[in-house]
């Protein structure tokens, strides 16, 4: 390796190495810190489990972790039940003259801010929104009813959201999925629900991981949706979060909160991967 | 199932049908947003009362449209300053660090690359209280041991650059390292016998052959900027961008003002989309 090739390498590798040292490791670093220190009997500072302690005390707060979770794990796989279809259909079903064209009208919607598209369903759903305004119209209902604020229209808007995370990884798999696997696989007897269940999901694994990976952490993550969405009882860890760094202005429960937060998605995704035997580096390809 | 293979009536149908509802819950809040956003009444909601164009230009004082509302074309203007420092940053770093992963070796480059991948895992909400930590214990130690008081450290607009920056590059140095993967390093040597310099040959043939994913990134990056809200909430201070000054707005309840943003974010968005695709076609 000549001269010129080390000068190259130090030229690249030092502004990559600012950005993830300044940006990405020493905060998160500074974080785990943050967490793991609060006031003592003397009202100083100093380390301390006691932030941690809090959460397991207070059943709002694990509560709240729980449910995340739970409700993030099941967003996931809604998402998935309702993208594949979708996926499957724009690759293998649909002539090819329009697989372009519907490719690109799927991912359009996603470019647009996830703020608008949460408003969106905000005035169609609410009680003075669209579809009361036709329900009402057409006889089906005699007053209004608010279709907002409730978990099960919050679970909607988290797949609506996600969506576009799952398509994609999908639609590439998909792509690449042979015909004649599945040509022969009806020649030999398969139906529609044996060849999905032994070839195409199989095959799509890769992908469905990927898929799932990215729409669990940006669910879990979420803070728009939830807060706009969600009823005033169904609180998401992250407006938790929110409230101790903006609200009670305690930095360090915030950190502490943020701390089981990635350590969660961090686990969850580290199963995931496990499960399937697939490596982080591999999927985001 | 496929093309090729014939299937019972019923099932395509089926199929059909599934597909068709699927795009319609897929443009439905969409397509309110926009026709509400030219109906004249002072709510975003039904029943339609005529078209009308004040919640564009409208000048006060009952409905005063979005080209007079000096709060959110200001936020606006801000979300564009963002946007570009941002998508500018973050294509230059992503772009050395595809270059870093892909022609260059060194110890413990599987460890670094992890780590470039890690913003694609750490959700926003972290990385936005993560830097604001970190930025404000940098602005206590710079205040106690000098005497600095300095600006960056404090939340505001470069913290918010800085913040988006922090994952973007991920996604920047991941869509050029996609089309530096397909060069042919052939080319470079080539290049370098005929005596060319590195520097000389990254410059002539190399960018020229990642333009369209360079284009490309800063495209995404820029979108991925303006819409930004989780990591951005964080670190946002009295120059509010447009999504947090757009959800302070939608939940305190909303005028049309708000349909005709949308209307024109969705505008923008879809044609900077749409160019970004057709200009970054591989075959081009």
């Amino acid at each position: 390796m000549n001269k010129g090739m080390r000068w190259g390498l130090l030229i690249f590798i030092l502004p990559v190495l600012v950005w993830l040292l300044l940006l990405i490791v020493l905060p998160q670093v500074d974080m785990a810190v943050m967490a793991i220190r609060a006031d003592n009997e003397w009202g100083e500072k100093g380390f301390s489990l006691a932030n941690f302690r809090v959460f397991f005390s207070e059943p709002i707060y694990w509560r709240t972790f729980a449910r995340t979770a739970v409700f993030s794990v099941l967003v996931t796989f809604l998402t998935f039940l309702i993208t594949m279809p979708v996926a499957f259909y724009i690759t293998k079903v649909v002539s090819s003259r329009f697989q372009g064209f519907l490719t690109v009208l799927t991912l359009l919607p996603f470019w647009v801010s996830e703020l608008v598209r949460v408003y969106g369903w905000m005035i169609l759903l609410r009680e003075s929104g669209v579809i009361n305004h036709f329900l009402i119209k057409s006889g089906i209902l005699n007053k209004p009813v608010e279709l907002l604020y409730n978990d099960a229209t919050m679970v909607m808007g988290l797949v609506y959201t996600s969506m576009l995370f799952m398509l994609v990884p999908l639609l590439s798999v998909l792509e690449n999925l042979d015909n004649n696997l599945i040509e022969a696989a009806y020649d030999l007897g398969g139906n529609v629900w044996s060849i999905t269940t032994k070839i195409i999901i199989p095959y799509c694994l890769p992908g469905i991981v990927s898929g799932s990976i990215v729409v669990f952490m940006l669910t879990l993550g979420n803070y728009l949706t939830p807060n706009l969405m969600g009823g005033k009882n169904g609180l998401w860890f992250t407006e938790q979060i929110y409230n101790q760094f903006i609200a009670s202005f305690n930095w360090n429960q915030g950190s502490a909160f943020g701390f089981l937060l990635l350590i969660l998605s961090s686990a969850i995704i580290w199963i995931g991967l496990k499960l399937t035997h697939q490596s982080l580096g591999k999927v985001v390809q | 199932m496929i093309r090729n293979i014939p299937q019972a009536k019923t099932y395509s149908q089926g199929f059909k049908l599934y597909v068709g509802l699927y795009f319609v819950f897929l443009f439905a809040p969409l397509l309110v947003t926009c026709v509400l956003a030219f109906n004249d009444s002072m709510f975003p909601s039904l029943p339609w009362n005529g078209f009308t164009l004040d919640w564009f230009w409208g000048n006060g004082p009952v409905k005063t449209g979005i080209f007079h509302d000096r709060i959110n074309l200001d936020s606006i203007w801000v979300s564009f300053k963002v946007a570009f420092f941002v998508s500018l940053s973050s294509t230059f770093v992503g772009t050395m660090a595809a270059f870093l992963f892909e022609q260059e070796d060194f110890p413990f480059k599987q460890l670094l690359f992890f780590l470039m991948l890690a913003p694609l895992v750490i959700p926003g909400v972290i990385l936005g209280i993560s830097i604001l930590l970190f930025s404000n214990t940098l602005g206590v130690f710079f205040e106690t041991r000098m005497g600095l008081d300095v600006g960056l450290f404090r939340p505001g607009f470069w913290l918010v650059v800085l913040g988006q920056f922090s994952f973007i590059t991920t996604i920047a140095t991941l869509i050029v390292s996609a089309r530096l993967k397909k060069f042919d390093p052939t080319l470079e040597e080539a290049a370098m016998n005929l005596g060319a310099t590195r520097f000389e040959t990254i410059l002539h043939i190399t960018l020229k052959f990642l333009r369209p994913s360079i284009i490309g990134a800063l495209a995404v990056s820029f979108l991925m900027s303006f819409e930004n809200f989780n990591t951005t909430l964080f670190l946002v201070s009295s120059q509010a961008t447009l999504p947090i000054n757009l959800y302070l707005q939608v939940r305190d309840g909303s005028t049309p003002v708000i349909n005709a943003i949308s209307v024109l974010m969705i505008g923008g968005t879809s044609v900077l989309a749409l160019a970004n695709l057709y200009f970054s076609k591989p075959d081009r």
